[in-house]
Protein backbone atom coordinates (compact mmCIF):
# COMPACT_ATOMS: atom_id res chain seq x y z
CA UNK A 1 0.00 0.00 0.00
CA UNK A 2 1.03 3.44 -0.73
CA UNK A 3 2.07 5.38 2.08
CA UNK A 4 3.72 8.60 2.29
CA UNK A 5 4.72 8.93 6.04
CA UNK A 6 7.07 7.09 8.11
CA UNK A 7 5.60 5.13 11.27
CA UNK A 8 6.45 6.58 14.44
CA UNK A 9 9.52 4.74 15.54
CA UNK A 10 11.41 5.74 11.63
CA UNK A 11 10.91 9.73 12.34
CA UNK A 12 14.45 11.24 11.65
CA UNK A 13 15.42 13.64 14.52
CA UNK A 14 18.11 16.09 14.18
CA UNK A 15 21.15 14.66 15.43
CA UNK A 16 24.53 15.70 16.73
CA UNK A 17 26.57 18.05 15.49
CA UNK A 18 30.17 17.41 15.14
CA UNK A 19 33.21 19.70 15.14
CA UNK A 20 34.92 21.10 12.21
CA UNK A 21 38.33 20.01 11.29
CA UNK A 22 40.43 22.57 12.91
CA UNK A 23 42.81 24.57 10.18
CA UNK A 24 40.80 23.45 7.17
CA UNK A 25 40.02 26.19 3.97
CA UNK A 26 37.97 23.13 1.79
CA UNK A 27 35.18 21.99 4.03
CA UNK A 28 32.62 19.98 2.84
CA UNK A 29 29.26 19.35 5.03
CA UNK A 30 27.71 16.01 5.21
CA UNK A 31 24.32 15.02 6.74
CA UNK A 32 24.06 11.41 7.42
CA UNK A 33 21.45 9.06 8.79
CA UNK A 34 21.69 7.36 12.21
CA UNK A 35 20.31 4.85 13.99
CA UNK A 36 21.82 2.26 16.69
CA UNK A 37 19.83 -0.95 17.47
CA UNK A 38 20.98 -0.58 21.50
CA UNK A 39 19.82 2.49 22.43
CA UNK A 40 15.69 3.09 22.62
CA UNK A 41 16.15 6.53 20.34
CA UNK A 42 14.64 7.36 16.84
CA UNK A 43 16.76 7.60 13.62
CA UNK A 44 18.89 10.89 13.44
CA UNK A 45 20.50 13.07 11.03
CA UNK A 46 24.54 13.98 12.62
CA UNK A 47 26.28 16.28 10.39
CA UNK A 48 29.71 16.35 9.95
CA UNK A 49 32.32 18.55 8.43
CA UNK A 50 35.12 16.91 6.17
CA UNK A 51 38.41 19.01 5.02
CA UNK A 52 38.42 17.82 1.51
CA UNK A 53 42.19 18.79 0.44
CA UNK A 54 43.01 15.70 2.52
CA UNK A 55 40.08 13.29 1.36
CA UNK A 56 39.69 10.90 -2.04
CA UNK A 57 37.49 11.97 -4.82
CA UNK A 58 34.81 9.40 -4.09
CA UNK A 59 31.66 9.82 -1.63
CA UNK A 60 32.78 6.12 0.26
CA UNK A 61 36.26 8.34 0.71
CA UNK A 62 34.47 10.27 2.59
CA UNK A 63 32.97 7.97 5.09
CA UNK A 64 36.10 6.42 5.49
CA UNK A 65 37.65 9.54 6.51
CA UNK A 66 34.71 10.39 9.23
CA UNK A 67 34.68 6.80 10.38
CA UNK A 68 38.72 6.91 10.70
CA UNK A 69 39.08 10.59 11.57
CA UNK A 70 35.80 11.62 13.21
CA UNK A 71 33.21 9.12 14.60
CA UNK A 72 34.03 5.52 14.76
CA UNK A 73 30.66 4.34 15.24
CA UNK A 74 29.31 5.63 11.67
CA UNK A 75 28.27 2.03 10.81
CA UNK A 76 28.43 0.95 6.50
CA UNK A 77 29.38 -2.13 3.96
CA UNK A 78 31.79 -1.44 1.77
CA UNK A 79 34.56 -3.84 0.37
CA UNK A 80 36.05 -3.70 -3.42
CA UNK A 81 35.79 0.34 -3.67
CA UNK A 82 35.32 0.09 -7.32
CA UNK A 83 31.69 -0.73 -8.16
CA UNK A 84 31.89 -4.40 -8.55
CA UNK A 85 30.83 -5.79 -4.81
CA UNK A 86 27.75 -3.81 -4.98
CA UNK A 87 28.13 -3.50 -0.83
CA UNK A 88 28.33 0.19 -0.52
CA UNK A 89 24.92 1.08 -2.02
CA UNK A 90 23.08 4.05 0.00
CA UNK A 91 20.98 6.97 -1.33
CA UNK A 92 23.42 9.92 -1.89
CA UNK A 93 22.03 13.16 -2.74
CA UNK A 94 18.74 11.81 -3.45
CA UNK A 95 19.39 9.07 -5.54
CA UNK A 96 20.29 5.56 -5.06
CA UNK A 97 23.93 4.58 -5.99
CA UNK A 98 27.53 2.81 -5.10
CA UNK A 99 29.41 5.29 -2.50
CA UNK A 100 32.76 4.14 -4.37
CA UNK A 101 32.06 4.79 -7.71
CA UNK A 102 29.94 8.33 -7.19
CA UNK A 103 32.33 11.37 -7.34
CA UNK A 104 31.42 14.29 -4.68
CA UNK A 105 32.08 16.55 -7.76
CA UNK A 106 28.65 15.07 -9.00
CA UNK A 107 26.98 16.63 -5.62
CA UNK A 108 26.51 20.32 -5.14
CA UNK A 109 25.77 21.63 -1.77
CA UNK A 110 25.48 19.59 1.14
CA UNK A 111 26.11 15.81 1.19
CA UNK A 112 23.20 13.71 2.43
CA UNK A 113 23.28 10.07 3.01
CA UNK A 114 20.66 7.55 3.84
CA UNK A 115 20.36 3.84 3.52
CA UNK A 116 18.53 2.37 0.86
CA UNK A 117 15.20 3.97 0.77
CA UNK A 118 11.81 1.69 2.47
CA UNK A 119 13.99 -1.49 3.43
CA UNK A 120 14.30 -2.00 7.54
CA UNK A 121 17.37 -0.65 8.70
CA UNK A 122 20.10 -2.83 10.49
CA UNK A 123 22.21 -0.13 11.30
CA UNK A 124 23.20 3.30 10.17
CA UNK A 125 23.52 3.12 7.00
CA UNK A 126 23.06 -1.04 6.39
CA UNK A 127 19.44 -1.88 5.46
CA UNK A 128 18.61 -5.62 6.17
CA UNK A 129 18.50 -7.46 2.66
CA UNK A 130 17.21 -10.39 3.92
CA UNK A 131 13.94 -10.16 1.38
CA UNK A 132 15.74 -8.56 -1.31
CA UNK A 133 18.35 -12.07 -1.67
CA UNK A 134 15.48 -14.56 -1.25
CA UNK A 135 13.35 -12.88 -4.23
CA UNK A 136 16.67 -13.32 -6.12
CA UNK A 137 16.88 -16.64 -5.03
CA UNK A 138 13.31 -17.19 -5.85
CA UNK A 139 13.44 -16.39 -9.26
CA UNK A 140 16.30 -19.70 -10.18
CA UNK A 141 19.51 -17.91 -10.69
CA UNK A 142 20.99 -20.58 -12.39
CA UNK A 143 21.25 -22.89 -15.50
CA UNK A 144 18.15 -25.21 -15.26
CA UNK A 145 18.83 -27.82 -17.99
CA UNK A 146 16.86 -31.17 -18.82
CA UNK A 147 19.13 -32.92 -21.85
CA UNK A 148 22.23 -35.02 -20.72
CA UNK A 149 24.96 -33.20 -19.74
CA UNK A 150 27.46 -32.55 -22.39
CA UNK A 151 30.71 -34.14 -22.08
CA UNK A 152 32.51 -30.73 -21.79
CA UNK A 153 30.66 -27.06 -21.43
CA UNK A 154 27.42 -26.19 -22.10
CA UNK A 155 28.15 -24.44 -25.63
CA UNK A 156 26.96 -20.74 -26.70
CA UNK A 157 27.14 -19.10 -29.75
CA UNK A 158 28.48 -15.92 -29.62
CA UNK A 159 25.40 -14.32 -31.22
CA UNK A 160 23.34 -15.95 -28.03
CA UNK A 161 26.41 -15.08 -25.65
CA UNK A 162 26.00 -11.09 -26.44
CA UNK A 163 22.15 -11.33 -25.38
CA UNK A 164 23.44 -11.50 -21.69
CA UNK A 165 24.82 -8.63 -22.03
CA UNK A 166 23.79 -5.62 -20.10
CA UNK A 167 22.19 -8.35 -17.99
CA UNK A 168 25.24 -10.52 -16.83
CA UNK A 169 26.97 -7.08 -15.12
CA UNK A 170 24.52 -6.68 -12.05
CA UNK A 171 26.29 -6.72 -8.92
CA UNK A 172 22.95 -6.99 -7.17
CA UNK A 173 23.55 -3.84 -4.98
CA UNK A 174 19.48 -3.03 -4.66
CA UNK A 175 19.77 0.62 -5.77
CA UNK A 176 17.35 -0.27 -8.13
CA UNK A 177 14.68 -1.93 -6.52
CA UNK A 178 14.69 0.35 -3.80
CA UNK A 179 14.68 3.31 -6.26
CA UNK A 180 11.19 1.82 -7.38
CA UNK A 181 7.93 3.04 -5.83
CA UNK A 182 5.97 0.36 -7.00
CA UNK A 183 8.84 -1.88 -4.88
CA UNK A 184 8.03 0.63 -1.74
CA UNK A 185 4.87 0.11 -1.57
CA UNK A 186 4.21 -3.83 -2.85
CA UNK A 187 7.79 -4.86 -2.38
CA UNK A 188 6.77 -8.11 -0.24
CA UNK A 189 5.21 -9.40 -3.56
CA UNK A 190 6.60 -7.40 -6.05
CA UNK A 191 10.19 -9.25 -6.94
CA UNK A 192 11.22 -5.66 -7.89
CA UNK A 193 13.53 -4.64 -10.63
CA UNK A 194 16.52 -6.63 -9.85
CA UNK A 195 15.23 -9.90 -9.46
CA UNK A 196 13.40 -9.51 -12.79
CA UNK A 197 16.60 -8.45 -14.50
CA UNK A 198 17.82 -11.40 -13.20
CA UNK A 199 14.94 -13.62 -14.00
CA UNK A 200 15.39 -12.19 -17.94
CA UNK A 201 19.23 -13.30 -17.53
CA UNK A 202 17.78 -17.02 -17.34
CA UNK A 203 15.18 -16.74 -19.51
CA UNK A 204 16.76 -15.38 -22.32
CA UNK A 205 20.42 -17.52 -21.77
CA UNK A 206 20.27 -20.07 -24.78
CA UNK A 207 21.81 -23.12 -22.77
CA UNK A 208 18.95 -22.68 -20.39
CA UNK A 209 15.80 -25.36 -20.60
CA UNK A 210 13.43 -23.80 -18.19
CA UNK A 211 12.06 -21.01 -20.12
CA UNK A 212 7.99 -22.14 -19.35
CA UNK A 213 8.28 -23.15 -16.37
CA UNK A 214 10.19 -19.75 -15.52
CA UNK A 215 7.36 -17.48 -17.03
CA UNK A 216 4.86 -19.97 -15.46
CA UNK A 217 6.47 -18.40 -12.06
CA UNK A 218 6.32 -15.26 -13.08
CA UNK A 219 2.63 -15.27 -14.38
CA UNK A 220 1.46 -13.02 -11.66
CA UNK A 221 -0.33 -10.05 -10.99
CA UNK A 222 2.26 -8.61 -8.27
CA UNK A 223 5.45 -11.15 -9.09
CA UNK A 224 6.02 -9.12 -12.23
CA UNK A 225 3.15 -7.05 -13.57
CA UNK A 226 3.46 -4.08 -9.95
CA UNK A 227 6.35 -2.95 -12.91
CA UNK A 228 4.84 0.36 -13.79
CA UNK A 229 7.54 1.18 -16.27
CA UNK A 230 8.48 4.40 -14.22
CA UNK A 231 12.25 3.43 -15.03
CA UNK A 232 13.69 4.89 -11.81
CA UNK A 233 15.34 1.96 -11.24
CA UNK A 234 17.38 2.11 -15.14
CA UNK A 235 17.96 5.84 -13.91
CA UNK A 236 19.77 5.15 -10.77
CA UNK A 237 21.20 1.87 -11.95
CA UNK A 238 25.24 2.45 -10.89
CA UNK A 239 26.04 0.16 -13.20
CA UNK A 240 24.19 1.73 -16.53
CA UNK A 241 22.02 -1.66 -16.74
CA UNK A 242 18.13 -1.23 -17.89
CA UNK A 243 15.96 -3.77 -15.61
CA UNK A 244 12.68 -1.58 -16.85
CA UNK A 245 13.55 -2.87 -20.45
CA UNK A 246 14.35 -6.56 -19.34
CA UNK A 247 11.04 -6.22 -17.63
CA UNK A 248 9.13 -5.04 -20.58
CA UNK A 249 10.93 -7.82 -22.56
CA UNK A 250 9.34 -10.79 -20.41
CA UNK A 251 6.12 -9.08 -20.17
CA UNK A 252 5.90 -9.09 -24.55
CA UNK A 253 7.35 -12.71 -24.10
CA UNK A 254 3.94 -13.76 -21.82
CA UNK A 255 1.74 -12.12 -24.81
CA UNK A 256 4.10 -14.13 -27.43
CA UNK A 257 3.20 -17.57 -25.75
CA UNK A 258 -0.55 -16.65 -25.37
CA UNK A 259 -1.36 -15.56 -28.68
CA UNK B 1 8.04 -4.67 4.59
CA UNK B 2 7.36 -5.59 8.74
CA UNK B 3 7.15 -9.72 7.80
CA UNK B 4 11.18 -9.39 7.54
CA UNK B 5 11.73 -6.90 10.32
CA UNK B 6 13.16 -8.52 12.69
CA UNK B 7 13.16 -6.18 16.18
CA UNK B 8 11.91 -2.39 16.30
CA UNK B 9 14.06 -1.94 12.86
CA UNK B 10 12.91 1.36 11.31
CA UNK B 11 11.80 1.70 7.69
CA UNK B 12 14.51 3.85 6.08
CA UNK B 13 12.85 7.22 4.21
CA UNK B 14 11.87 6.62 0.87
CA UNK B 15 9.26 9.70 -1.28
CA UNK B 16 10.22 12.29 1.31
CA UNK B 17 14.05 12.04 0.35
CA UNK B 18 14.34 10.60 -3.27
CA UNK B 19 14.80 13.41 -5.58
CA UNK B 20 12.10 13.40 -7.76
CA UNK B 21 13.34 12.47 -11.04
CA UNK B 22 11.36 13.08 -14.90
CA UNK B 23 10.62 9.25 -14.84
CA UNK B 24 8.67 9.07 -11.69
CA UNK B 25 6.96 12.19 -11.65
CA UNK B 26 5.66 11.76 -15.76
CA UNK B 27 5.17 8.56 -14.15
CA UNK B 28 2.46 9.52 -11.17
CA UNK B 29 0.82 12.76 -13.34
CA UNK B 30 -0.61 9.82 -15.74
CA UNK B 31 -2.56 8.58 -12.64
CA UNK B 32 -3.08 11.97 -10.94
CA UNK B 33 -4.52 13.55 -14.25
CA UNK B 34 -6.86 10.25 -14.36
CA UNK B 35 -8.55 10.76 -11.19
CA UNK B 36 -8.65 14.61 -11.69
CA UNK B 37 -10.31 13.84 -15.37
CA UNK B 38 -12.76 11.10 -13.40
CA UNK B 39 -13.85 14.08 -10.67
CA UNK B 40 -14.43 16.37 -13.54
CA UNK B 41 -16.54 14.13 -15.68
CA UNK B 42 -18.97 13.56 -12.90
CA UNK B 43 -19.52 17.49 -12.84
CA UNK B 44 -19.99 16.78 -16.64
CA UNK B 45 -22.58 13.86 -16.45
CA UNK B 46 -24.00 16.03 -13.61
CA UNK B 47 -24.86 19.11 -16.27
CA UNK B 48 -26.47 16.11 -18.46
CA UNK B 49 -28.31 14.97 -15.67
CA UNK B 50 -29.38 17.74 -14.86
CA UNK B 51 -30.20 19.04 -18.25
CA UNK B 52 -32.44 16.28 -18.52
CA UNK B 53 -33.87 16.94 -15.02
CA UNK B 54 -35.44 20.27 -14.47
CA UNK B 55 -35.11 24.12 -15.60
CA UNK B 56 -33.56 25.37 -12.41
CA UNK B 57 -31.37 21.98 -11.50
CA UNK B 58 -29.81 23.14 -14.94
CA UNK B 59 -29.02 26.38 -14.42
CA UNK B 60 -27.35 26.01 -11.20
CA UNK B 61 -24.64 23.49 -12.53
CA UNK B 62 -24.42 25.52 -15.76
CA UNK B 63 -23.68 28.90 -14.13
CA UNK B 64 -20.64 27.29 -12.33
CA UNK B 65 -19.58 25.53 -14.98
CA UNK B 66 -19.58 28.17 -17.24
CA UNK B 67 -18.10 31.05 -14.46
CA UNK B 68 -14.73 31.64 -14.10
CA UNK B 69 -13.92 28.98 -11.82
CA UNK B 70 -15.81 26.20 -14.06
CA UNK B 71 -13.48 27.60 -17.02
CA UNK B 72 -10.17 26.85 -14.90
CA UNK B 73 -11.65 23.26 -13.42
CA UNK B 74 -12.38 22.42 -17.28
CA UNK B 75 -8.98 23.92 -18.57
CA UNK B 76 -7.58 22.39 -16.21
CA UNK B 77 -9.27 18.61 -16.93
CA UNK B 78 -8.58 19.12 -20.76
CA UNK B 79 -4.97 19.62 -19.85
CA UNK B 80 -5.28 16.45 -17.85
CA UNK B 81 -7.14 14.34 -20.53
CA UNK B 82 -4.70 15.13 -22.73
CA UNK B 83 -1.89 14.44 -20.81
CA UNK B 84 -3.28 11.10 -19.82
CA UNK B 85 -3.63 10.39 -23.50
CA UNK B 86 -0.23 10.85 -24.60
CA UNK B 87 0.92 8.97 -21.55
CA UNK B 88 -0.99 5.78 -22.28
CA UNK B 89 0.60 6.09 -25.83
CA UNK B 90 3.75 6.16 -24.74
CA UNK B 91 2.82 2.87 -22.11
CA UNK B 92 1.81 1.75 -26.30
CA UNK B 93 5.20 2.10 -27.22
CA UNK B 94 6.70 0.68 -24.14
CA UNK B 95 4.76 -2.38 -24.39
CA UNK B 96 5.96 -3.08 -27.76
CA UNK B 97 9.46 -2.48 -26.52
CA UNK B 98 10.37 0.65 -27.90
CA UNK B 99 11.25 3.63 -26.30
CA UNK B 100 12.61 2.27 -23.02
CA UNK B 101 15.97 3.78 -22.76
CA UNK B 102 16.25 6.48 -20.05
CA UNK B 103 17.27 9.21 -22.17
CA UNK B 104 14.41 8.97 -24.45
CA UNK B 105 11.84 7.77 -22.05
CA UNK B 106 13.16 11.34 -20.18
CA UNK B 107 12.14 12.83 -23.43
CA UNK B 108 9.02 11.45 -24.22
CA UNK B 109 8.63 12.50 -20.34
CA UNK B 110 8.87 16.28 -20.70
CA UNK B 111 6.79 16.06 -24.35
CA UNK B 112 4.11 14.92 -22.38
CA UNK B 113 4.41 17.93 -20.46
CA UNK B 114 4.43 20.10 -23.77
CA UNK B 115 2.51 18.23 -25.54
CA UNK B 116 -0.37 18.35 -23.02
CA UNK B 117 -0.29 21.94 -22.88
CA UNK B 118 0.06 22.98 -26.52
CA UNK B 119 -2.85 20.57 -27.54
CA UNK B 120 -4.76 22.51 -24.50
CA UNK B 121 -4.19 25.53 -25.75
CA UNK B 122 -5.40 24.35 -29.41
CA UNK B 123 -8.31 22.96 -27.82
CA UNK B 124 -9.52 26.22 -25.62
CA UNK B 125 -9.03 28.39 -28.79
CA UNK B 126 -10.87 25.87 -31.23
CA UNK B 127 -13.73 25.16 -28.68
Amino acid sequence: MVQLTLPKNSRITTGKTWPKPEGATNVRKFQIYRWNPEDDKNPQLDTYFVDMDSCGPMVLDALIKIKNEIDPTLTFRRSCREGICGSCAMNIDGINTLACIYGMDEIKGDVKIYPLPHMPVVKDLIPDLTHFYAQHASIMPWLETKTNRPAKEWKQSIDDRKKLDGLYECVMCASCSTSCPSYWWNGDRYLGPAALLHAYRWIIDSRDEATGERLDELEDPFKLYRCHTIMNCAKTCPKGLNPAKAIAEIKKMMVDRSV
Amino acid sequence: MADVNRGNRPLSPHIMIYRPQMTSVSSIMVRISALGVFAVSILVVWWLLAASTSESAFAGIDAFLRSWFGDIVLTAATWGLWYHTLGRLRHVLWDFGYCLEVDVAEKLGLGMFVGATVLTLITVLAV
